[in-house]
């Protein structure tokens, strides 16, 4: 077995994707420069937020979100050994290396700091985390205000009547810079309760390990489990448009083959008006629900493919036909959280103990509702405003002559926006022609095709020396990355296959024939029994989980979205196998054991 | 008379007059724990018996002589002492009742002794009286039942009940008589983890057929460790068991070679593991402290009521140790989060998910 993955410099250019590395800024490219230090890290694939190739556009939300997580780690809280994650982009994927502390007296000084700073934001966190909401939702409203509008002929005379003196064309580009701002903010915002959030949760988690070596993970993380959690409302939006449709006689309607053609039925029927005020209740804003991690513009948001809403509500209706409960079963999952809260509580050795328990439970139970909630605020709901904002943008050029296709303007890095919106104001204000009409389509055209062929490429788990063991708490948190998940990636590299092995993220057993799931496009394809298996799971797959047996998934932790819905459900899942969506093909009977965290392919 | 009682008869009040081990039975029957049916004979019988055959003083004697022949003279007494006959119509009635429950004939059974000195917790004497197994019809039941009494005059338990200084006038026996249980699978359970003490987990060894594979050693069982709150196989480790101990046609257990074909296959299926860990938690629970059981699961009868419980008692390895607390010598508040931050996580999950 290897003891290494290649290093970046060893990974050559896809064909035909020669020139990639103009798609990317110059900062986030490993180099010659930087190439003592690069080869010195470790580099692991953010499979769980990037699995695939990054837009140029859209590598922004993740160049701001490491900058924000490094941001709080170091210059707010001074996480003791945890600085926060260094990040790069080779051959369009992204790459990431955690930046810990190593030194024990550094770590040391950066004590008092991390328990005076970190320690008033758990001391004040209910109060902190309901202003967060009120600042989320300020940022979210002046992120909806954002217009991007074609440059008129002539301004209105309100420009000149207000004394103003600033036109469309200034606001054009101011808008442009306003929305930046907006996503860095956004990015700030997002790290400056998440990481803390863990960190209280990691100290609980290994409480209940040390109690008790053997204690599942899952048992700790059910204990934590929120009951009423935003990020499952969309689900839930979804079955209450489901039974009202079927209390109101317009289920039918539901079997028609397009979002518009099923609306159209809807508004024809006698109580459709009241369907329909529903309807716009649930959207907004809980239809602002990407179909994947958030980070692409490729994502498919609910509210802008309504078809996919649309296919879980005709899917409820079947259950409701066919006399099934929708309802969570809220009160079971409560129950059980408080059984065993209760059980290991006794069993621990002393009051003492149970004292300590109950605090540190109590503290994750606080900050656990911000680390599930967060990511319909931000991922879902505020990436979707942006990503369609941009496409605003990018369909008024269009209309300029510089684009073919709205989404082309995410072929463009976000420091070449301005560029372009800089050459097609300075053109309009004198009534002359901006380059951009003849500079980008052929450009785009080019940027295209080379990111089609860094598609076709397929990166490698990681580059570099792995470090005898992985240490930092939040490459294990967050990416589910641990020592053991690194060996078997450099094991399966020299023996082509491996066995399929993962975290054994949510209990019980299963077998069934697989459902092999690239993305949300193919959830249409799941039949009741199959086992899901995925690249990661989003939140909007949710109601797949009603009619699946089991979910494998190639990245993702304890923590990750596939495990806490499991969980949920009832389901056994296996995250974090690495390999399952490339080694197991549709209809291959699977056992999942989501005790141990196998996967066996039984043909 | 009331010197014949059934197990699921037991009273704690019956404790004295049936010695620990039948005590033990009742007390588990009584606490609705499946363990094979039986009966006890008190030792208020074999004192009657004595008395009335006038043996008291000339045992007395015997023991007292402590010559090398003491012990043999002793037996003999007791071996042809008279059985009163409302005794002997109660071990019958009683037998042909267990007969009747367990739907067979000549019901093969365990007799067993059951010391009344076994109630002093500090003076284990297991081991030094006699269990005699595959006894079948009502007069080898009372047949065994004299040896059983026999076997308190053996040369050993003499020493012993002299060495510890109990008064010979109070020793007395019981005797159990109890189904014979043919396992598909047994073994034993601790309602600890005893590698590492954690309460949280039933760790059960298994193998093929009865438990003498395990108890004795002479086989590498599977384990299996069961979080006793999630009631889920936390770890497997499925050995390869070489020998069992199994039934031939005529009563009698034999050593044999596992088949190749059974050596790495799980001994016990999920269901049943899950169901042993329950029961070795419904043993603790009524006990009150960590327990170590015997079990078995019956080759004759279906699920769920083929687990079955054969004895359970105190563990006695951690559960003397004074249980580390997580909490002290750890800092209070918000500093456990750095500690934690430093401490290495991977070590957490290794001993989680390895196996």
């Amino acid at each position: 077995m290897a003891d290494r993955f290649p290093t970046p410099f060893e990974i050559e250019t896809p064909p035909g994707a020669e020139g990639w590395q103009e798609l990317y800024p110059y900062s986030v490219l490993f180099s010659e420069d930087r190439r003592e230090y690069e080869e010195s890290q470790f580099w692991f694939q953010d499979g769980v937020h990037l699995p695939t190739v990054i837009p140029p556009w859209d590598a922004t939300f993740y160049e701001y979100a490491f900058a924000g997580l490094g941001q709080n780690n170091t210059r707010h809280y001074v996480i003791p050994p945890a600085r926060g994650v260094d990040f790069r982009t080779l051959n369009g994927y992204a790459f990431l290396s955690p930046v810990g502390v190593d030194d024990p007296a550094e770590i040391e000084a950066r004590v008092p700091h991390f328990m005076e700073r970190a320690g008033y934001y758990y001391e004040h966190w209910n109060e902190l985390y309901d202003q967060w909401m009120v600042k989320i939702r300020e940022l979210i409203g002046e992120m909806e205000a954002l217009h991007f509008e074609p440059l008129p002929e002539l301004e209105p005379l309100e420009v000149i009547t207000s004394g103003k003196g600033l036109g469309s064309g200034y606001r054009l580009i101011e808008n442009y810079h306003r929305l930046l701002d907006h996503a860095l903010k956004l990015w700030n915002y997002h790290f400056e309760f998440l990481n803390l959030g863990y960190a209280a949760y990691l100290d609980y988690f290994g409480f209940c390990k040390q109690a008790f070596p053997n204690i599942p993970d899952q048992a700790i993380a059910k204990m934590v489990a929120g009951i009423e959690v935003d990020l499952f409302r969309p689900d839930q939006e979804v079955k209450k448009l489901a039974s009202l449709a079927v209390e109101l006689g317009l289920d039918d309607a539901f079997a028609e083959s397009s979002p518009d053609a099923v609306l159209a039925a809807v508004n024809a029927h006698p109580q459709g008006a009241r369907w329909m005020e529903q309807f716009e209740t649930s959207k907004d804003p809980w239809f602002n629900f990407s179909g994947g991690s958030g980070f692409y513009s490729s994502d498919k948001i609910w509210n802008e493919n309504l078809e996919l809403p649309f296919e879980f509500i005709a899917g409820y209706i079947g259950k409701i036909r066919r006399g099934e409960s929708l309802e969570r079963p809220v009160e079971r999952v409560t129950a059980e959280r408080d059984r065993l809260v209760s059980e290991y509580s006794d069993l621990l050795a002393s009051d003492e103990d149970r004292q300590a328990f109950e605090a540190k439970l109590g503290l994750a139970r606080t900050v656990f509702p911000y680390v599930e909630n967060h990511n319909f605020y931000i991922e879902h709901w505020s990436h979707a405003i942006l990503f369609r904002k941009m496409r605003d943008l990018g369909g008024m050029l269009v209309k300029e002559g510089f684009f073919t296709e709205a989404d082309d303007i995410f072929c463009l890095k976000r420091d070449e926006v301005p560029e372009a919106l800089f050459d097609l104001y300075s053109a309009w204000a004198v009534g002359t022609t901006p380059r951009g009409s003849h500079y980008w389509p052929p450009e785009i055209a080019r940027r295209k095709r080379i990111l089609e062929a860094l598609r076709q490429w397929s990166p490698p788990q990681a580059l570099g020396k792995p470090p005898e063991v992985i240490t930092e708490p939040f490459t294990v948190m967050l990416w589910g990355i641990t020592t053991e998940s690194v060996n078997s990636w450099l094991a399966a590299g020299a023996d082509g296959g491996g066995g399929l092995s993962g975290f054994a993220a949510s209990p019980g057993f299963a077998e069934g024939p697989a459902r092999v799931i690239q993305s949300a496009d193919g959830i249409g394809e799941i039949e009741p029994g199959e086992i899901l298996v995925a690249p990661l799971t989003a939140p909007s797959w949710a109601p797949v989980f009603g009619k699946i047996a089991a979910t494998v998934t190639d990245v993702g932790g304890i923590m990750s979205h596939a495990a806490i819905v499991c969980r949920e459900y009832g389901l056994p899942a296996v995250t974090g196998t690495a390999f399952a969506t490339r080694t197991i093909k549709t209809g291959q009977r699977l056992r999942v054991d989501g005790n141990s965290g196998e996967v066996t392919i039984l043909d | 008379m009331g010197h014949v009682i059934r197990f699921e008869d037991y009273t704690t009040t019956d404790r004295a007059v049936l010695g620990g081990k039948n005590a033990s039975l009742g007390e588990l029957v009584a606490a609705g724990l499946p363990v094979p049916p039986g009966f006890a004979v008190s030792a208020d019988a074999y004192k009657e018996v004595l008395g009335t055959a006038g043996l008291v003083g000339p045992l007395a004697e015997a023991v007292a002589a402590a010559d090398p022949d003491a012990g043999g003279r002793a037996r003999a007494m007791v071996s042809s002492a008279p059985l009163p006959g409302e005794l002997v119509d109660a071990v019958r009635a009683a037998y042909a009742q267990l007969c009747r429950r367990c739907g067979r004939d000549d019901l093969p059974v365990a007799v067993r002794t059951s010391a009344t000195c076994e109630d002093q917790p500090d003076a284990s004497f297991a081991g030094e009286h006699e269990t005699y197994l595959w006894v079948r019809g009502a007069d080898a039941v009372l047949e065994h039942m004299r040896r059983c009494w026999a076997s308190l005059f053996t040369d050993r338990a003499i020493c012993y009940r002299a060495k510890m200084g109990y008064d010979e006038a109070t020793a007395a026996m019981s005797v159990g008589v109890q189904q014979m249980v043919v396992p598909r699978t047994s073994g034993v359970a601790f309602t600890l983890n005893p590698h590492d003490g954690d309460r949280s987990q039933v760790a059960i060894d298994a193998s093929w057929g009865f438990g003498e594979a395990v108890v004795g050693g002479e086989v590498t069982p599977d384990n299996f460790l069961v979080d006793k709150v999630l009631g889920e196989v936390s770890k497997r480790t499925v050995s390869s068991k070489e020998i069992e101990y199994r039934l031939t046609g005529s009563d009698r257990v034999e050593r044999a070679d596992v088949g190749d074909d059974r050596r790495t296959t799980p001994s016990l299926t999920d269901e049943e593991i899950k169901a042993v860990a329950a029961l070795a938690r419904r043993a603790e629970r009524h006990y009150g402290c960590p327990q170590d059981v015997e079990w078995a699961i019956d080759a004759h009868l279906a699920a769920p009521d083929n687990v079955l419980l054969l004895q359970s008692r105190p563990e006695t390895v951690w559960s003397r140790r004074p249980r580390a607390s997580v909490s002290s010598g750890t800092a209070g508040g918000y500093m456990s989060i750095v500690n934690t931050l430093v401490s290495p996580l991977h070590t957490r999950r290794t001993a989680s998910t390895d196996g």
